[in-house]
């Protein structure tokens, strides 16, 4: 289980119509590999967020497929287009079933 | 009909959409030079967080793969259509100096592809 898991994300507040925002997330999470083994020997389970979207006003933005080869606190940057106001919305689904997700408005 | 545990479907979910490796991605197909820009340091002290980005102006898909982990999958990036450039940016882990391939399918179905050597100092997957 993952705990302590909180969702950071940096969207500028306002924006023209059709412009090009760079947006940045991070997420704490330990993204357990499932390669670690512990003191005694044992492999340590995988535990990882298998997936991330972003969408605005329903519409898609950017859809990532992890690996455990993903770093701890899974950072990701990119860009999106801002047609009007609305919210962007972030979503990471982990292993265990959990969704995370939060969401920033934008006005233009 | 048995029941499984949450994660157990979490995680055939998450093996359904797999980075694979850049021969299943490229399917027979043939991924050509240029088009594809993979920012990666030439030397990463520490493993466990190396920064890349890809920028493949034009692409659907793009996926990432480190040739020398355990699992050569890193990430795939799929951009829709409110993305607006294809470029992304991130942090992964390498288990010591090898080589960082991306691949990035276009539009037209065509896939070009950029590699790059990352010398790790200290290897990122707990050995």
């Amino acid at each position: 289980m993952a705990s302590g898991v909180k969702p950071r994300v940096k969207v500028p507040k306002s924006a023209s119509a059709g412009d090009v925002i760079t947006i940045k997330t991070l997420i704490s999470h330990p993204m357990e590999s499932g390669q670690r083994k512990d003191s005694s020997g044992n492999t340590i389970q995988r535990s990882i967020i298998w997936r991330f979207t972003c969408d605005f006003n329903d519409q898609n933005v950017i859809d990532v497929v992890l690996a455990p080869a993903i770093s701890t606190n899974p950072y990701f940057e990119f860009e999106a287009q801002v047609p009007e106001s609305g919210e962007f919305k972030f979503t990471w689904y982990d292993d265990d079933g959990d969704v995370y997700d939060t969401s920033k408005k934008i006005s233009v | 009909m048995t029941l499984l545990p949450a994660h157990a479907f979490a995680q055939a979910a998450a093996d359904a959409e797999m980075v694979g490796t850049p021969d299943e991605f490229l399917a027979g197909a043939s991924a050509s030079e240029g088009g594809l820009d993979l920012t990666a340091p030439e030397i990463a002290e520490n493993g466990n967080t190396v920064p890349i980005s890809v920028d493949a102006p034009g692409a659907v898909e793009v996926r990432v793969y480190a040739l020398g982990n355990p699992t050569p999958g890193v990430a795939t990036f799929r951009f829709g259509p409110l993305s607006g450039a294809q470029f992304a940016s991130t942090r992964i882990r390498l288990a010591g100096t090898q080589d960082v391939q991306a691949i990035a399918k276009m539009a037209d179905g065509s896939y070009v592809t950029a590699m790059k050597t990352v010398k790790v100092t200290i290897g990122g997957c707990g050995g």
